[in-house]
């Protein structure tokens, strides 16, 4: 899902930029007012947590790889505008370091990976554990659930960013510019792949670990313990 | 033990299993991710480079390009895991400590 350099025209990236600076200000000033500097080395745990579990690429076998995120889990423990800023640190990271998503594409990158992702993730499992006891087997549930949605609906956006290029950027004789592909086939595929085997890694991983964290340190699941 | 500690120790052994997300791929013969192909690649799919993604695909020269140490394209699979755990050491103390110098700004005492 990390898009590279080349795949988004100049005015998709810039976009996207945009749209995420004053995310990242919203994020770093609520941030501000809610987390505890003891809660710090947890954000720290979820930032280095989402950039090794996205280097666990999932072969589908012949095709293509993929791999879960894992910033629902961050966002379920910290709150999502935390976790937003956590993912932000792993992908900027990824893109500078390891030229793992472009440079040109850490706007849009972060809007579906950072943002789209960890809010879905975090009101699905909000809606779905609504008043479950903390130690409840609806929040395992609710946490997968979480995992599988968010990361299908930030492949779907990231789909549609792919999807609409040869739809803005074309050259006179009809080639593409960036990504050369269109919405009948980056949104299906992006989508398929996520639904089939990637968003239940997702899942799997998030449920896992909520299951993990109810037996050994429950206070974490502590809604409002955040604000 | 605290949580914390016991968290790090998880992050260690998901350090130690990462050439797993290396070597799965490689043995099921699973190509890149989709829509991560570079410009060569991007040929063999369509029989042409977009002339823009040609132009953006080399902007940026990362230092440990892929999680594996510039040249080490040939080198065998157990170099790669090495390159490829030395990347997740590397990647997860600098994000450790983005984290931790941010949390000195945006978090409440």
């Amino acid at each position: 899902m990390h898009i590279p350099d080349g795949y988004l025209g100049p005015g998709t990236c810039g976009l996207f930029y945009l749209i995420m600076l004053p995310i990242w200000t919203a994020a770093s000033r609520i941030v501000k007012k809610t987390l505890n500097a003891r809660q710090v080395p947890l954000l720290g745990i979820g930032a280095a947590f989402s950039f090794v579990i996205m280097m666990f690429n999932v072969p589908i076998p012949g095709g293509t790889t993929g791999h879960a995120v894992g910033g629902v889990l961050v966002a379920i423990l910290l709150g999502p505008w935390a976790a937003c800023i956590a993912i932000t640190v792993a992908l900027v990271i990824q893109a500078l370091l390891f030229g793992d998503g472009g440079i040109t594409a850490i706007g849009a990158n972060c809007f579906n990976m950072a943002f789209v992702f960890p809010f879905a993730g975090y009101y699905i499992y909000r809606a779905v554990s609504y008043k479950a006891p903390i130690k409840s087997k609806r929040r395992v549930i609710a946490s997968g659930i979480a995992g599988y949605l968010a990361l299908n609906i930030a492949a779907a956006v990231t789909g549609f960013m792919f999807g609409i290029q040869p739809l803005l950027y074309k050259t006179a004789n009809g080639q593409a510019l960036y990504c050369p592909y269109g919405l009948n086939v980056a949104l299906p595929v992006m989508l398929g792949e996520h639904l089939l085997i990637f968003g239940w890694v997702e899942a799997i991983v998030t449920a896992l670990a909520i299951k993990y964290l109810q037996k050994h340190s429950p206070e974490l699941l502590i809604e409002g313990r955040r604000s | 033990m605290k949580i914390i500690s016991k968290l790090w120790i998880f992050i260690g052994v998901l350090i130690a299993l990462s050439p797993l997300g290396l070597l799965l791929p490689e043995y099921s013969k699973a190509g890149s991710a989709w829509g991560e192909w570079g410009a060569d690649e991007m040929r063999e799919l369509i029989g042409y480079i977009p002339k823009g993604l040609e132009k953006l695909s080399s902007l940026w020269s990362a230092p440990i390009p892929d999680y594996a140490f510039k040249g080490w394209g040939d080198k065998s699979l157990v170099s790669l895991s090495l390159a490829y755990i030395s990347s997740a050491i590397i990647g997860i103390l600098v994000c450790a400590g983005v984290v931790f110098i941010l949390g000195k700004f945006i978090s409440k005492k």
